[in-house]
């Protein structure tokens, strides 16, 4: 695959590392997994790298699956499963026992300082999501006006997302974009 | 419906007395999981809550709180989460293994297409469009999320948002190194807003 020493340990190792510090979900440590898989260890292409994320999005199931792609095209179907199991374990693992304390202590609440702190950490974090999925997949200006349309109907209604995907995608298809 | 029950608006849903078996919790989570185009998470409550009755509402609402605010895919959390509640850590397994596994296989099958079609030249424009799309759906998720926080005020809360914004967005920094720095802060001033505001 790649002239680096075993991809399949590098590709687990990041992504069990990242799954401790996805503050705010999957969508929010998109910019690391970009940093990583483009820029760091040339895994992908910036094209390959947002046609994973279009894919993960118009696929069922919770978001991490990008991790699935990005696995895959490192090391076919061992990383695939192997990358998706690295970043779901470790938080998972953590999950387990915070929500077992937590229910046998009489604190049954997240203390609320952490909440608040959390907040605006999550919120930088996808709004750099979305400036690095836009800079990948916003090659000309329509394009970028095609994102502010979506993102502006989006905020506004209640449509289910898949629809302006698909919409998305059929724009491309015509070639408008 | 018996004829003497109250004419009460709803009443009040108790939750299934009989807890979930491990083929339950496979079976209930990959439905979920499949269902769920653009957000498990509108599904998850829909089963848990409405359909099986595993939950209440606000069971669930707190479960949820704490899976968003650890670190982590959000509902995997809850999965995990929700399982061992009822089956301990097979429980777990068994709904983590729902949940990801189907959809992880159909993802794998993509990406097998993908790696051999990706160049054709159709499928490359379509992608394109909905990756455009995509970042669109991620910018209205951004805004959502921020009205809060503008509406409260909270400059200093605002100014640690594009602090790690501009750090990872535009810097490009790797994602530890500035969460080590911005946790902390971002703690200090939320402990002392709340010390003013007691």
């Amino acid at each position: 695959m790649s002239s680096e020493p075993d991809p399949l340990f590098g590709l687990i190792s990041t992504f069990a590392l990242l799954s401790l510090f996805a503050v705010g979900g999957a969508n929010a440590a998109v910019p690391e997994m970009h940093r990583i898989a483009v820029e760091v260890h040339h895994w992908m292409t910036e094209k390959q790298f947002a046609d994973a994320f279009a894919i993960s999005q118009l696929s069922p199931g919770p978001n991490v699956l990008i991790v699935t792609l990005i696995g895959y095209a490192v090391a076919g179907v061992a990383g695939a499963v192997g990358a998706t199991v690295a970043m779901c374990v470790p938080t998972a693992v953590l999950a387990y026992f915070v929500s077992r304390r937590l229910a046998r202590s009489s604190a049954s609440r997240w203390p609320a300082v952490i909440r608040t702190a959390l907040v605006p950490l999550s919120i930088g974090l996808m709004a750099a999501s979305s400036l690095v999925v836009a800079e990948a997949a916003d090659k000309t200006w329509l394009a970028a006006l095609v994102t502010v349309t979506v993102a502006i109907i989006a905020a506004a209604t209640r449509l289910n997302p898949l629809w302006l995907l698909l919409v998305g995608g059929a724009l491309g298809f015509a070639g408008v974009i | 419906m018996l004829s003497q029950s109250p004419p009460a608006p709803v009443p009040a849903p108790a939750t299934n007395p009989v807890p979930p078996g491990l083929i339950a919790l496979f079976a209930a989570f990959a439905k979920i999981s499949l269902s769920g185009f653009g957000g498990v998470l509108v599904f998850a409550r829909r089963a848990i809550v409405d359909e099986h009755r595993w939950m209440t509402a606000e069971e669930f609402n707190e479960t949820y709180a704490l899976c968003h605010f650890l670190p982590g895919p959000n509902v995997v959390n809850l999965s995990v989460v929700f399982g061992s509640r009822f089956r301990g850590v097979a429980g777990s397994v068994a709904a983590f293994a729902g949940l990801v596994g189907p959809p992880m296989a159909l993802v794998t099958l993509l990406a097998a297409l993908y790696a051999h079609f990706g160049e054709v030249d159709a499928l490359r424009r379509s992608l394109a469009g909905v990756s455009c799309a995509a970042a669109g759906l991620l910018l209205s998720a951004v805004f959502r999320m921020m009205v809060p926080l503008l509406k409260k005020r909270e400059i200093l809360l605002l100014l640690v948002m594009a602090a790690v914004f501009i750090a990872i967005g535009w810097l490009r920094l790797p994602l530890p190194r500035v969460l080590l720095l911005a946790a902390p802060i971002s703690i200090a001033i939320s402990s002392a807003a709340r010390r003013d505001a007691a």
